[in-house]
């Protein structure tokens, strides 16, 4: 009964249900938009690895004056092997020294950051070998001269030829190529991730860079809620074993990666709403368009209610009627809408420079939200008519 | 005793008062009526004579201010909205002047309609609405629009759905006031034939060679019936 009355008045039905397609459309669209910043915010910021907390030497003061930040030396290996050793609920700890060096094989040469890390560096950033494998603990132990290199490094220095068990040269030192890391593409800062020479710890500080400290301990928390304890304790004891005591300021930093993320994810969530919200007035205006031709509708099949009404419909059954005519048009216009919403999201994260995601969520809210739109502003229209006086109404031209 | 006729119709001391300004007007003065189950009643008047107030309460539309009025031997005078509603779908069928019929749904539907609203399912719907076309002589004419019809059939159309439901009483309110004489003379062949049937026909007319078809002509003026007639007399509304 319903279909046949919107039928009789395809374009007008059109139209009315445009207003809700373009609402529905709108918040999936906006909402996907705003989901999509926030994904890509999140992964660029896990990226660098999730449950992360990163301790770098303070600046250096000599008289005054102040160096850079992780201009101190006294951040050792030994210190990390006592965060490992002491505190609770850590997974890894991963120290690293990094240097840039000229890297040589046969007539090619290249310039690119060599990093001493030991083998738990693999899981700490996620790391897979395409060919070959990682530094292992005996490496690093033994100070072995072997390399794992990033793609960029081997296609520039080897082309198409395998790497791996190849020798290079750092420094004018023999490295034996152990294996290829997998892609990981540029970072979120525009680095290219790629282009790095992984070398032992142990390798890198005494035979390479003849340092006796580490630049960064990387540390991944094994609960994500232990992140605030474990930065603590992790201050704690490093106060401890650098001897500061009192108010004196510490000569390292720990930064908790996690209260990044949550911020930049708090940031995005806050512009997804907005987004949706903005959507959400036109979804709004839309089943006013509802209400306002429910009334004409009503008026104008005034004579129809009148008939209805003598032959025994009863005031439940002529509100029922234009409810679900209503209700249907929220039903149709939200499907349309969400089509046509996923479609201009898709065409968004193809064409446009945003990445999209469409989650089942605002798609369920916004399409539930459109049938209830249907049915809030169908009852006074629907009750009107339910409330006709049957002599009247069959009186009306 | 043994052949008391059953009392469909009772009116007592029917009253229905309008308020214009400060003052009372009332379009029912007081009406006392039966009518027995089988008659055929002619309703006549001139217009604001009080006829169509009349007609609206005998067809559970409207309520009295003030009286009773017993329909199959229950009191409906003063029911709400919905039992009215509810009154008029089983008891009552209509056919209006100017058909009145839903001009987007086929004859078989507007039928079969008064059956939507007593809860009848689907196939009994269709069964029993195809039943009455025939006996008016539509089948053929089952699926079309009423547009597609013409006055004769629209109004017979109508008094198929007026049947359908197998009311008390049939309220037909100037049934051939839209039609030419040809059509004129086959519907009212038709309420003749209901008539013979045994069913109880009220009909409001102001054409006095229409009236004196019925068994029975009530004469209404200023809101009380000033004559009651049988059949053969020949009324003069004005």
């Amino acid at each position: 009964m319903a279909f046949t009355a919107l039928l009789a008045n395809k374009m007008r039905s059109l139209l009315t249900m445009l207003g809700i397609i373009i609402g529905v459309g709108a918040v999936i669209a906006m909402v996907s938009v705003g989901m999509g910043v926030k994904s890509d915010v999140v992964n660029s910021i896990s990226s660098l690895g999730s449950n992360m907390l990163i301790v770098s030497p303070g600046s250096t003061n000599r008289g005054g004056v102040r160096g850079a930040a992780g201009s101190r030396t006294n951040l050792k290996y030994d210190d990390a092997k006592a965060i490992k050793e002491k505190i609770k609920n850590i997974d890894f700890v991963s120290p690293s020294v990094s240097r840039s060096y000229q890297i040589v094989y046969g007539n090619q040469n290249w310039n690119s950051s060599v990093m001493g890390v030991t083998p738990e560096y693999m899981s700490i950033r996620s790391l897979e070998v395409s060919t070959g494998s990682f530094v292992t603990e005996s490496d690093n132990n033994k100070r072995n001269r072997v390399a794992v290199i990033g793609s960029t490094v081997a296609t520039n220095l080897f082309g198409t030829t395998n790497p791996v068990g190849q020798n290079i040269r750092v420094n004018n030192q023999p490295f034996k190529v152990i294996g290829v890391l997998e892609s990981k593409g540029q970072s979120s800062m525009g680095q290219d991730q790629d282009d790095v020479v992984i070398v032992p710890l142990t390798t890198a500080m005494e035979r390479l860079m003849a340092m006796d400290y580490v630049s960064s301990v990387n540390i991944q928390v094994s609960d994500a809620n232990k992140m605030d304890q474990v930065q603590e304790d992790i201050e704690v004891l490093l106060r401890q074993r650098h001897k500061i005591i009192g108010g004196k300021e510490d000569d390292f930093n720990v930064r908790n990666m996690t209260s990044l993320m949550e911020t930049m994810s708090q940031t995005t969530t806050m512009l997804t709403i907005l987004l949706g919200s903005i959507a959400g007035i036109s979804l709004v205006v839309g089943g006013i368009g509802i209400m306002n031709i429910m009334m004409v509708s009503v008026t104008e099949r005034t004579r129809e209610i009148g008939i209805r009404k003598a032959l025994g419909a009863t005031f439940q059954n002529i509100m029922m009627q234009f409810l679900i005519e209503s209700v249907v048009i929220g039903v149709i216009g939200g499907i349309i809408g969400i089509g046509l919403g996923c479609g201009l999201s898709m065409l968004v994260g193809k064409f446009g420079n945003f990445t999209t995601v469409i989650t089942p969520l605002p798609v369920f809210v916004s399409f539930s939200f459109s049938v209830g739109i249907g049915l809030f502003f169908g009852i006074y229209p629907a009750r009107k008519a339910a409330k006709l006086d049957p002599i009247e109404a069959l009186r009306y031209e | 005793m043994s052949n008391i006729e059953k009392i469909t119709i009772s009116l007592r001391g029917i009253k229905k008062l309008y308020k214009v300004g400060d003052q009372e007007v009332a379009a029912l003065n007081g009406i006392d009526l039966d009518i027995k189950e089988g008659e055929f009643a002619a309703l006549m008047g001139p217009s604001g004579s009080g006829k169509s107030t009349l007609m609206n309460i005998l067809g559970c539309l409207d309520r009295p201010s003030i009286g009773s009025y017993k329909l199959d031997g229950q009191e409906v005078a003063h029911l709400s909205d919905d039992m009215l509603a509810r009154t008029r779908n089983q008891k009552i069928g209509f056919v209006f002047q100017n058909f009145n019929l839903l001009s987007r749904i086929s004859a078989l539907e507007n039928v079969a309609l008064p059956l939507v609203y007593a809860g009848v399912d689907s196939d009994e719907r269709e069964e029993r609405a195809m039943y009455f076309l025939e006996q008016v002589g539509l089948a053929d004419r089952a699926d079309h629009q009423p547009n597609e019809l013409s006055g004769g059939q629209r109004q017979r159309v109508a008094i198929a759905r007026a049947l359908v439901n197998d009311p008390q009483i049939i309220m037909a309110d100037e049934p051939t006031g839209n039609l030419d004489t040809k059509s004129t003379k086959e519907i009212m062949e038709i309420f003749q034939s209901m008539h013979e049937k045994g069913r109880t026909i009220i009909l409001v007319t102001h054409e006095p060679d229409i009236a004196v078809c019925a068994s029975r002509q009530l004469l209404v003026r200023d809101g009380v019936i000033t004559r009651d007639e049988g059949k053969g007399v020949v009324l003069d509304v004005v």
